[in-house]
């Protein structure tokens, strides 16, 4: 919304310079997001009359102004073909510099010096979308009234600041330049000067006996007002509504419909004219479309309606879609000697869904689509009827038709200013609040307490064109920013002490955070949709259930396509992105929801399931001492019996990951718990399937992890067991042994754990060697054991006992061969 | 023989000048106290000595005795200490070379950045509170007083699933959540940080970014109270000399409401961050709209309360000074290795 202060002048004094008006009204609650300028660069350009133009004798193209400024003549040559004698032009007079930046001075054209330059409206940066096509095309020609010698920046009207409206969706009021001057009245303490409507009819007859109005679907259309207007005098509107709409951003048209976007721009309400003589019978119909019906509108378009779209009808076809745009049928053309002014109000969400539908946001539809007041739809018809006749436009027959089915009731709002105070944490007086509400010419009431005596509570009346105030807290905001927000005092709450804490879940995600951190990994964040495509690189086959993902309807691209199943996809792409980057080495992870249908399509909300997920890829950095560790399954495996242990986390068992189709299925890995009978399912991890990795453009071979978060939450423990430290000495002792490459480590520490038993302290596997020494197909692996009794030192042969006894088992049972 | 002791006892430290290392002194210690060495050679001509001489014979060969072992064993400390300095020098190396790598990792900037936001306000006594991802209508809309036909669920704002259920498009539908987990006890206290969903890809926005919300509701909570809590905010979070400042805006879920600005860390100067007004938007709030307080179970003419929302990628590109927010979700580790 913008606003001149020149209008604005129309009705109250701000006494105060634009920018200061500016901040004044952001503090209270009206935003000006900026103050237009449009006279940068106009200085030393001035109204001229061309007091003679002949052609240049040598050039075809060009001509040889004499212009006169009122203090002296210039010798202009222009190569515009659009000049006469008698024209008033923009002249830049040598010494201007334009808002181009163009600086003009005296030069020589073929032989004629020419001192300064005719401008265009372009030169003038003058708004294209307010100035007509034919005004743009050669110099700008000047009013005939136009004050030759005047500043042009003066002339236009570009002298004038604008005020540029950030408008909160509450204060649709303020579309109104009358509702702005209610506002700076209200902050300022001026008096307001509203137009005073006065319609002077002429002529027989009566608009009641020309015109019917019927309002068939009363739900979208509250009310519907019309006027006729008959002998139209079509013309320019006068220079100084021009000047207002321009500065609105308008573009001037013709007098009868600068009339109406004038009046919509200072009352907010669009009002709409037909040629009478275009509607049958004069009878308006305000109904539904009917299914199919058809409609070609003002820019030649022929729409198909529904029965969702509201149209002004005649007894036999729709003639308008109602606050969105007229039909070409009943458009007023240089024929029409007779106007149908409608003054209505739509239903908000019945225009912008019609607009929507045909795709045509107009400045009207806009307008109704925020709210305007259906209590002074007739005022505004009055108010354009007024203009009408004073500016000669037409004669307005007399009488109207008004059809307002259900008149507004303004609103009653009770108060007590002790709830406002303690509301706002102030202790501002009644009084004092009186006086904000006479400012913002809201009527109170204050209830009597006794005899002739005010209590602190009343009852406001809400002017119509004020919805928002619906309440005792709506009054306080009023109160408290007129008051000033600034005024209120700095407080913290009062009352019962709270403690901050997080919670387990909290604490459990805290933890592997920091753990992972602390391990060389950098979290990364992806977004919690994907490109619905991920699913195809991840190889995943059309029938497996990762395949059941919730679509997102309205997506801006196939990026937002589906909600993630999990968050491996995101990391892939990451760690694509970097590698293109030339970063080859990462170790990333990403904690957060992914999304799991109940059903599809969705009846309730889908699971959000937490994951904590990492990709390793490459190798850790460099050292000039010896190898780099490679990110591989085992650092990655390792990285998660830290995060394990971390959590206090025991007994997980990891089984061979078969089911996934993005993982290598001799490289992957389940990981689970049996407690208590219970199987529970911590997640997996597995070094990428070549294909998909070819898929993502990886060199690399890159391993991930997914690990369900609630599991881990489940099992994770605040505390360990303690057990008290041996007191009695313990005894190392190594065993190598020879095995079948296919026998897992697991195996033989199954063995090793369950025949050491009490005695086995510990055991660690230090080396396993695959090589020369060794048959093919077999692997040597060595381990320590450490043997130790919390009671008393084992002898000797208590510990040989224990160590022959695992080996025996070992080649017994795995075919184990010690050397 | 006395002249003998003595020439003795002058020639072993005479030697003893002459020995380098550990072998040349067990040579000179066999040379003078061995079995064959040069003392015992005395000792076993005492016989030759009168017998009214020998206990002072005796002591005389005892006292050269012990000032040799003397001199062998400061000169075995002297070689010892020596040698373990020729070891200490040939150990040295070059401690400029550069140390074992660490791993080193990093938390999101956006992780950091709510991290202080939840530890300010953990501090003061609330607690984090969570909400899903994808909502229904009823918490992210209707619930906080956007009724249908409001304009700001308008669909080109929102990802919609299916007519009922969207991506949420604020974390304030977790501020009902809370109130009705925790209805009827007093006070609400929460602060809920989250991903939040708006149908916007451009330099400026993200389809998918972060807020972190804040509710209080207890008997007579305060706009004033909104006010010093948020300048107790933001103080923590920018530093000790900030300044807030309330301008009246409107928000469906809270009234009054109130955007606020922060003043810059230029001090008021101006400057390319804050545009030269000396203050930055951050962040949203106001008093809980009665409506709200209803939907959340609790009555509004008992209880007030106030809420207030604010956009993570903002301050954290405020916070370090980061001027391209699409720098956050490309998860380049030149980028992430910063934090
Ligand atoms: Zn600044």
């Amino acid at each position: 919304m913008r606003v001149s202060m020149e209008w604005l002048g129309e009705y109250v004094k701000p006494g105060m310079e634009a920018a200061d008006l500016g901040e004044k009204l952001t503090r209270s609650g009206i935003a000006v997001e900026n103050v237009l300028c449009r006279d940068a660069g106009l200085d030393q350009i001035i109204v001229g009359h061309i007091d003679a133009i002949e052609k240049h004798p040598e050039a075809d193209r060009l001509w040889v102004c004499t212009v006169n400024t009122g203090e002296r003549q210039y010798t202009v040559v222009t190569g515009a073909q659009n000049v006469r004698q008698g024209h008033k032009v923009p002249v830049a007079l040598p010494g201007a510099k334009l808002p181009n930046g163009t600086e003009i001075g005296e030069a020589a054209f073929r032989g004629i010096k020419s001192s300064g330059m005719l401008c265009s409206a372009e030169e003038l940066a003058l708004e294209e979308k307010t100035i007509s096509p034919e005004d743009r095309e050669g110099i700008l020609i000047l009013d005939k009234d136009a004050q030759v010698g005047q500043p042009i920046a003066q002339a236009l009207g570009l002298d004038v600041p604008i005020l540029e409206l950030e408008l909160t969706p509450n204060r649709a009021d303020c579309l109104a330049v009358i509702n702005v001057a209610r506002e700076v009245s209200a902050i300022t303490g001026q008096p307001l000067q509203l137009p005073d409507v006065k319609v002077v009819e002429k002529g027989k007859g009566r608009t009641e006996e020309q015109v019917k109005v019927t309002i068939e679907d009363s739900d979208l259309c509250g009310r519907y007002a019309a006027r006729l207007f008959t002998n139209l005098r079509p013309g320019p509107s006068p220079f100084w509504m021009q000047r207002r709409l321009q500065a609105a951003g308008m573009r001037p048209i013709n007098n009868i419909v600068d009339i109406t976007n004038y009046v919509m721009l200072e009352m907010n309400h669009p009002l709409h004219a037909f040629d009478y003589h275009t509607v049958k019978d004069g009878h308006i119909v305000v109904r539904r479309a009917r299914a199919g019906e058809k409609l070609v509108t003002l820019d030649g378009q022929e729409r198909e309606l529904n029965s969702e779209n509201l149209v002004i009808a005649d007894p036999e076809k729709a003639i308008a879609l109602a606050g969105v745009m007229g039909g070409l049928d009943t458009e007023i053309t240089e024929k029409t000697t007779t106007i149908l002014l409608e003054a209505a109000h739509f239903y908000p969400a019945s225009v912008r869904r019609t607009a929507r539908q045909v795709g045509l946001r107009s400045e009207a539809s806009q307008r109704f689509e925020k709210g305007v007041n259906i209590d002074t739809v007739k005022l505004a018809m009055d108010r354009a009827a007024e203009l009408v006749a004073q500016l000669g436009v037409a004669d307005v027959v007399p009488g109207y038709v008004d059809n307002y089915l259900r008149p507004m009731e303004p609103t009653k709002v009770p108060f007590r200013a002790s709830r406002i105070n303690a509301l706002l944490g102030t202790t501002i007086h009644p009084e004092q609040m009186e006086d904000i509400f006479q400012r913002l010419q809201f009527p109170v009431q204050w209830e009597e307490v006794a005899e002739g005596e005010q209590g602190g509570a009343g009852i406001v009346v809400a002017p119509t064109y004020r919805p928002d105030i619906q309440g005792e807290h709506d009054l306080a905001e009023e109160v408290a920013r007129l008051y000033g927000y600034d005024r209120i005092p700095t407080t913290l709450p009062q009352g019962k002490t709270t403690v901050g804490q997080r919670t387990w879940p909290q604490t459990v995600r805290e933890k592997i955070i920091d753990t992972l951190v602390g391990s060389g990994f950098r979290e990364v964040v992806t977004f919690s949709f994907i490109n619905p495509r991920h699913l195809d690189r991840l190889v995943i086959p059309t029938d497996d259930h990762l395949r059941q993902v919730i679509p997102v309807q309205n997506p801006l691209s196939e990026e937002q396509g589906i909600l993630r199943p999990t968050i491996i996809p995101g990391l892939l792409e990451v760690a694509a992105r970097n590698a293109s980057r030339r970063i080859p080495d990462l170790a990333i992870f990403e904690l957060g929801g992914t999304f799991l249908p109940k059903a599809l399509p969705l009846k309730e909300l889908p699971d959000e399931a937490w994951k904590v997920s990492a990709l390793v890829m490459g190798a850790a950095p460099v050292h000039w001492s010896g190898k780099p560790q490679p990110y591989d399954f085992y650092f990655l495996k390792g990285i998660i019996e830290k995060l394990l242990t971390a959590l206090k986390i025991e007994g997980v068992t990891w089984s061979r990951e078969t089911e996934l189709s993005y993982l290598h299925p001799g490289r992957s890995a389940r990981l689970q718990i049996v407690q208590d009978g219970m199987v529970f399912d911590l997640g997996y991890m597995g070094e990428v399937h070549p294909d998909v990795r070819e898929a993502y453009d990886l060199v690399a071979r890159p391993v991930v992890m997914e690990l369900d978060l609630s599991a881990l939450t489940l099992l994770a423990r605040a505390k360990g067991d303690y057990r008290p430290l041996h007191r009695f000495p313990s005894t190392d002792r190594d065993m190598a042994m020879v095995l079948p490459i296919d026998v897992p480590v697991g195996q033989v520490e199954a063995v090793i754990a369950e025949v050491g038993g009490d005695l086995l302290e510990r055991w660690r596997l230090f080396d396993v060697y695959q090589g020369n020494q060794i048959s093919a197909g077999f692997r040597s692996l060595a381990y320590t054991l450490r043997y130790q009794a919390p009671n008393r030192t084992l002898t000797d042969e208590e510990v040989n006992h224990a160590h022959e006894s695992i080996k025996k088992a070992l080649i017994e049972r795995l075919g184990a061969q010690f050397r | 023989m006395r002249e003998q002791l003595e020439r003795i006892r002058l020639q072993a430290a005479d030697e003893l000048q002459g020995v380098e290392g550990t072998e040349a002194l067990q040579d000179w210690r066999v040379r003078y106290l061995g079995k064959k060495g040069e003392l015992t050679q005395i000792l076993r001509g005492m016989g030759a000595v009168p017998a009214e001489e020998r206990p002072a014979m005796g002591a005389l060969v005892n006292e050269v005795r012990a000032a040799i072992e003397f001199m062998l064993e400061e000169k075995s400390r002297q070689l010892k200490e020596k040698e373990k300095q020729a070891r200490l020098a040939s150990e040295s190396i070059d401690i400029t070379l550069p140390g074992q790598v660490a791993l080193v990792g990093s938390k999101h900037p956006l992780t950091l950045v709510i991290d202080e936001i939840k530890q300010i306000f953990l501090g003061m006594g609330y607690e984090i509170a969570e909400g899903p991802e994808v909502e229904t209508d009823y918490y992210n809309f209707e619930a906080l007083n956007l009724p249908q036909d409001h304009p700001a669920r308008d669909m080109q704002d929102s990802f919609y699933i299916t007519p009922d259920i969207l991506l949420r498009t604020h974390t304030s539908p977790v501020q009902i959540r809370a109130m009705e987990r925790i209805r009827p006890q007093l006070p609400v206290k929460v602060i809920c940080p989250g991903r939040v969903f708006r149908r916007d890809d451009d330099a400026t926005h993200s389809p998918m970014f972060h807020q972190v919300e804040g509710l209080v509701v207890d008997k007579s909570i305060t706009f004033g109270d909104l006010r010093g809590t948020l300048l107790t905010f933001a103080r923590q979070m920018f530093g000790p000399e900030r300044e807030i400042r309330l301008r009246p805006s409107f928000f469906p879920f809270t009234e009054p409401s109130a955007e606020v600005d922060i003043s810059c860390g230029c001090g008021g100067s101006g400057c390319r961050v804050c545009k030269g007004t000396g203050w930055l938007e951050i962040l949203g709030s106001g008093m809980v709209h009665p409506n709200v307080l209803k939907y959340g179970g609790y009555d509004p003419q008992e209880v007030t309360g106030f809420a207030f929302g604010m956009g993570v990628e903002r301050i954290a590109m405020l916070k370090y000074g980061i001027d391209d927010m699409r720098l956050l979700y490309e998860n380049d580790m030149r980028f992430l290795s910063q934090f």
